[in-house]
């Protein structure tokens, strides 16, 4: 990827409330045109993180830059970002048109600009024969459509989206995912959003903030924070897993279950422990004779596309996606190629080294 | 009391409306049998029925009636002329109030309704400009003594309002706490009291916390991402006011306006203390009718003219806010 420029850069962000750290040492930037997700349980300071470019909090130390010029102290009406809102935020006392003219009309823009603009939005977010409509007559996604456009008629150079399809259905937040994530191509405006949606994460983002208590655990595109996850947490919380201690006996073999796997991975101290990554849908099922670790069936459960399997062997309990079905008591074999056994730092060993 | 020599009519019409009542609540307890809540509302409803409902029935029946149980308009005749009883009763005595130079309109009556709504709405304006901008900093979250004012604010309600208003005249009197003060700084004494701005001070001090709490409760409920989203969109902390925090906060403008206006017009007590008689106001009128003139028809014609006001104010109000809290108040 060529190198794009650095639209707003974070410089050792922290931030108390009261003496409690909610951010601590966050150093971040954002390129233009990109999308980025700030990803994390809840309480792991990513909605704070994005109140800071916003402009509605100072953090306590650090600053923000953008666009080469430090905006720590501008208020939110000064700076070039506009915001979704986690619930909207609509004006209850406006109608869709007036929501959306906000903007517009507080920059004093005449009124054939402001009509002409509006209605660009209005079709831009497929609700043209909405304008006179009360906000509060609207369901869900059409008042999340009209924040967006509210947002989007000012033609921000970046938009903040705070959790923005918290409170839709999984079929309208599917549709909605692909539909920013279409509005973000063809505008080219930069997004940043926050969800605690792992799928969501993966999905619409060209790069993935993972937080993990006030402070940034991995960033990294979608797929390298799959398959190459720095720790256990964030192994857990994007995608499903099997965690298992191990042992490497040296580069590019590990000891766990008792048996010894060739892997990918080098670098390691000989017989460091390590975490074993395995994700569901990398372990094969194959006969009893052939292998690597045998096992009982415990559980099946169809989940749609695939079973899910819980088979004990070798001492653990390992989840198992296949499209194939293994009766629950029967005897079957697994194996796993080395590219899909991912060696991390032990977790304790990770925190303490923070 | 030759009030209440209500002819027989009277008490058959009453006896109606009281059976029609009685049996529409029957009815409704009966429609919604196993619906035990309706039992609960029993006393309530005695009590609205002995003290609400009764008294205004008894007004409207005195208003239009004589003090002889027939029915006239002579009581609001009496409220527009304030002289028409003497006049009749010179004219039963066979003299011509004209060559007596007796016949104008007595505009006593008329002209006090006048300034009593006159003296509502100043004191509804003042009460809105001072407590807006209260509401306001106590609603502020960043504002740590937001709470403490709130107190400070209910504190003077748990006392009674009358102790409240006489303890305004040993401020105000010639050789009270102010002048005292003001002379010993070498200043001459103000004429402090007995006048209608002594009076306008009473009620605004009374009713302001009306003002105040529906504003500052509505103001309160508000959502700050409204603020947040509208500074997002470049307005700043005054546009954002203006546009946003302002019109939603209409619904407790509306609801502190009408708990303000509605007692300040029916005042008394207030004028007769701090404004010395000078300043009587339709509340003082009404009492005084009533209890001083012994007249129960024309001051119920009076108390019917001051409720059908309110009410004309309140349905006012509700076309601003259709949707408000002010309506629901009566």
């Amino acid at each position: 990827m060529q190198e794009q420029q650095k639209l707003i850069t974070l410089e050792n962000i922290s931030k108390e409330y009261d003496g409690t750290v909610v951010l601590e040492d966050i150093n971040l930037y954002v390129r233009k045109n990109e999308f980025l997700t700030l990803l994390g349980p809840s309480g792991c300071g990513k909605t704070t993180t994005l109140r800071i470019i916003g402009g509605f909090e100072k953090p306590t130390t650090g600053s923000v830059i953008f666009d080469g010029q430090d905006i720590t102290d501008l208020p939110p009406y000064k700076r070039r970002v506009n915001t979704v809102f986690q619930k909207y935020a609509l004006f209850p006392h406006l109608n869709v048109f007036e929501n959306i003219a906000f903007g517009l009309k507080v920059s004093k823009r005449s009124k054939e600009e402001i009509n002409e603009r509006v209605a660009q939005m209005l079709d831009l977010v497929n609700l043209k024969e909405y304008g006179k409509r009360r906000v509060d007559s609207l369901s869900g996604g059409q008042q999340q459509r009209i924040a967006i456009a509210r947002a989007l008629v000012n033609e921000p150079e970046v938009l903040l989206l705070d959790e923005p399809l918290g409170a839709l259905d999984l079929k309208l937040r599917k549709g909605m995912q692909l539909e920013l994530k279409r509005m973000q191509q063809r505008l080219g405006i930069t997004f940043i959003f926050v969800t605690h949606d792992q799928e969501e994460a993966l999905t619409m983002s060209d790069t993935i903030v993972v937080m993990k208590d006030g402070r940034i655990a991995q960033i990294g595109p979608p797929k390298h924070i799959y398959d190459e996850p720095k720790s256990a947490f964030i192994a857990n919380f994007i995608g499903e897993s099997n965690i298992i201690r191990g042992r490497m006996i040296k580069d590019e073999l590990v000891n766990f279950c008792g048996t010894n796997f060739t892997c990918v991975d080098f670098g390691f101290a000989k017989d460091a422990q390590v975490d074993v990554l395995i994700r569901p849908e990398d372990i094969v099922i194959v006969g009893e004779d052939v292998g690597q670790l045998v096992g009982t069936v415990k559980s099946v459960l169809f989940k749609g596309v695939h079973y899910e399997m819980i088979i004990d062997a070798g001492g653990f309990s390992w989840k198992v996606h296949s499209t194939s079905m293994q009766p629950e008591g029967s005897q079957v074999g697994l194996s796993i190629v080395p590219f899909n056994i991912h060696i991390m730092k032990p977790m304790e060993e990770e925190e303490l080294d923070e | 009391m030759n009030n209440l020599s209500i002819p027989s009519w009277g008490f058959w019409l009453m006896g109606i409306g009281f059976g029609l009542f009685v049996a529409m609540l029957v009815h409704t307890i009966r429609r919604n049998r196993g619906m035990k809540r309706s039992f609960y509302a029993w006393p309530y409803t005695l009590w609205m029925v002995v003290f609400t409902v009764l008294p205004l029935v008894l007004i409207a029946y005195y208003a239009f009636t004589d003090k002889a149980g027939q029915f006239t308009l002579e009581n609001f005749a009496n409220f527009w002329d304030s002289n028409r009883g003497m006049k009749t009763q010179l004219i039963a005595q066979g003299f011509d109030p004209e060559a007596l130079g007796m016949g104008a309109r007595g505009t006593v009556n008329v002209g006090t309704l006048i300034y009593s709504l006159w003296m509502a709405f100043l004191c509804t304006g003042i009460s809105l400009l001072l407590g807006y901008p209260a509401a306001l900093i106590m609603a502020d979250r960043e504002f740590k003594l937001g709470a403490t004012i709130v107190v400070l604010f209910i504190i003077p309600m748990w006392m009674n309002f009358l102790l409240r208003t006489i303890a305004w005249m040993s401020l105000l009197e010639d050789n009270g706490l102010i002048n005292t003060l003001l002379q010993s700084l070498g200043f001459a004494k103000l004429k402090l009291m007995y006048n209608s701005q002594a009076v306008l001070l009473g009620m605004v001090y009374n009713y302001l916390p009306f003002m105040v709490f529906p504003i500052y409760n509505s103001l309160n409920r508000q959502d700050r991402r409204l603020s947040e989203a509208a500074m997002d969109l470049g307005a700043n902390k005054w546009t954002t006011f203006w546009r946003v925090i302002f019109p939603i906060s209409m619904p407790g403008i509306v609801s502190g306006i009408t708990m303000v206006f509605m007692p300040s017009v029916t005042t008394f007590f207030i004028p007769r203390v701090l404004g010395g008689g000078n300043t009587e106001m339709f509340g003082d009128l009404i009492e005084r009718t009533f209890l001083t003139a012994d007249d129960w028809n024309v001051g119920s014609a009076l108390s019917l003219i001051m409720m059908v006001l309110i009410l004309f104010s309140l349905g006012l109000l509700r076309k601003v806010d259709p949707e408000g809290e002010g309506g629901s108040l009566i």
